[in-house]
């Protein structure tokens, strides 16, 4: 488990990026980032494609390995050893823009895998633990179906709740609704929201900028791999202060 | 294609009633084609166990071998190709020769007939399955070991539950495919004296001098047991497509 250190008042930030760069090949993905989020705080990433916002966020659970800087998460400092890794991970969630569902379980199996091996829950008591995961989500009478069988909307709400399912302190969003027909974006915004509302800290790379205003508490621009701007989302929207950034909401926001 | 079969097979036993063949060696009515007949299907005990020990081997040699063929690793990696190219090289015969009268020299040992042409049979097939393995392995998207990552799975955890149960489906064809050649390729291991199917047709044939009338019976016998195997595979099939879709 995590230290508790992040705690709020406690000085320190829950997570804590310092410099951190990351290379694919030649291409410079990350470039010295640093970026800190505190206990419960709603950060919303956004920026053009290629900027290197979902690769920031799948450092933090090391689904890419940086080369540079330092990433500490409660406490903990990610180096090459598997135990900071699992411990990290075993705090925190990730939703990803596929949702990635596990296609040949069902949806209620998809929630319980985690539990049962993860944590050695029983069957019956992963079953338990994870209905209200489901409930949360709004789709408990899907629990015996298929994925496939399910809309984009409600596959990802199943991605939310086996996330959930782990009972992380830190979710992290990568694009969560860029994959969905736009009838379907809402019913995952407002799950998402919901659970900014119960205090879970999020970092959530998403183009939803209606759902930013309403939840963020801090807006991050990325570009060319670095972070070009960080502001609360009130100063974010009315006066952006760099010209990339300014550029990149007139273009997202007249749509 | 079932049809073709036994069209096939009813064609052979119709023209067996022309002169040219001589159905008396494994006629059932008369007490020496009994004896004969009995003696030639006792081999389809040996044939089985052969190929399925050898069958339930290869699938656990091929697994361990295609594993550190995924490896980001090269020198884990290299395990893997010198392991399959080496293997598929040898012909199978080759390697039953030299797993029954080479091993047992090199290595101090004794071994049956039985074992030598199980491990033969397994080791060459496992070359084969290890790269069919391998193949359905790397069909799967990484985004299903990036989910499994992230809710806290160990990596055998991720093969057993994740990735190995969706990658057997795509499999399935083609391991259903190295099953059957692996069946048939059972047949070899007549040479170095076990008896089974082949073997026992050869030894009748010595003995009867009615090569038509054995042989034909072996070629049905192989029909039989093949066919079974298909209509078994396909039936996992279909079975694991339905799991999946319902």
């Amino acid at each position: 488990m995590l230290e508790n250190v992040g705690q709020p008042g406690d000085g320190h930030s829950l997570i804590d990026i310092k410099k951190v760069s990351k290379l694919f090949g030649t291409f410079h993905a990350l470039k010295d980032v640093s970026l800190e989020v505190g206990w419960g705080e709603r950060v919303v990433i956004c920026g053009p494609s290629g900027s290197g916002k979902s690769t920031l966020i799948r450092c933090i659970n090391q689904l890419e390995k940086h080369q540079s800087g330092s990433i500490t998460v409660g406490g903990i400092v990610l180096d090459d050893s598997k135990a900071s890794v699992n411990a990290i991970r075993a705090n925190v969630g990730m939703v990803f823009q596929q949702f990635n569902l596990f296609p040949h379980l069902t949806v209620l199996e998809n929630l319980t895998l985690g539990p049962t091996r993860a944590r050695n829950l029983t069957k019956t008591q992963a079953r338990d633990h994870a209905m209200p995961f489901l409930e949360r989500v709004k789709i408990p009478e899907q629990a015996d179906k298929y994925p496939r069988q399910l809309s984009g909307g409600q596959q990802q709400r199943v991605a939310i709740a086996r996330s959930l399912c782990m009972e992380p302190r830190i979710m992290l969003f990568d694009e969560p609704t860029s994959a969905l027909d736009p009838e379907m974006i809402n019913e995952v915004l407002d799950v998402m929201t919901e659970l900014a509302a119960s205090g879970m800290t999020m970092i959530c790379v998403t183009h939803e900028m209606g759902f930013a205003r309403r939840v963020a508490d801090k807006m991050v621009f990325m570009d060319h791999g670095e972070v070009v701007e960080e502001a609360k989302p009130d100063d974010f929207f009315k006066a952006p202060k760099s010209a990339r950034c300014r550029e990149f909401l007139e273009k997202i926001l007249q749509h | 294609m079932n049809n073709k079969y036994l069209f096939i097979g009813i064609a052979l036993l119709l023209s067996g009633c022309s002169a040219q063949w001589g159905w008396y060696v494994v006629d059932p009515s008369l007490p020496a084609g009994r004896s004969n007949l009995q003696f030639l299907l006792n081999g389809f005990y040996d044939t089985i166990q052969l190929s399925v020990s050898a069958i339930l081997i290869s699938i656990v040699i091929g697994l361990l071998i295609a594993l550190p063929g995924l490896s980001h690793n090269r020198g884990t990696r290299s395990i893997n190709r010198v392991y399959v190219e080496i293997v598929r090289a040898v012909p199978i015969l080759v390697l039953i020769l030299w797993v029954y009268y080479g091993l047992p020299q090199m290595a101090n040992i004794s071994i049956s007939v039985f074992w030598a042409g199980v491990i033969a049979l397994a080791l060459s097939d496992s070359a084969f399955e290890a790269e069919i393995f391998r193949a359905g392995i790397q069909s799967i998207d990484r985004g299903q070991y990036e989910a499994a990552q992230s809710i806290s799975l160990s990596y055998s955890d991720t093969m057993r539950f994740v990735i190995l149960p969706q990658a057997i489906r795509r499999i399935l064809p083609a391991l259903g495919n190295q099953l059957v050649y692996m069946l048939k390729m059972s047949s070899l291991v007549s040479v170095i004296g076990m008896q089974e199917l082949t073997r026992r047709a050869n030894e009748l044939v010595v003995t009867e001098y009615r090569p038509l009338e054995v042989y034909t019976i072996l070629v049905l016998e192989y029909l039989v047991l093949i066919l079974i195997v298909s209509a078994g595979v396909r039936w996992l099939e279909r079975k694991m497509q339905t799991d999946e879709r319902h």
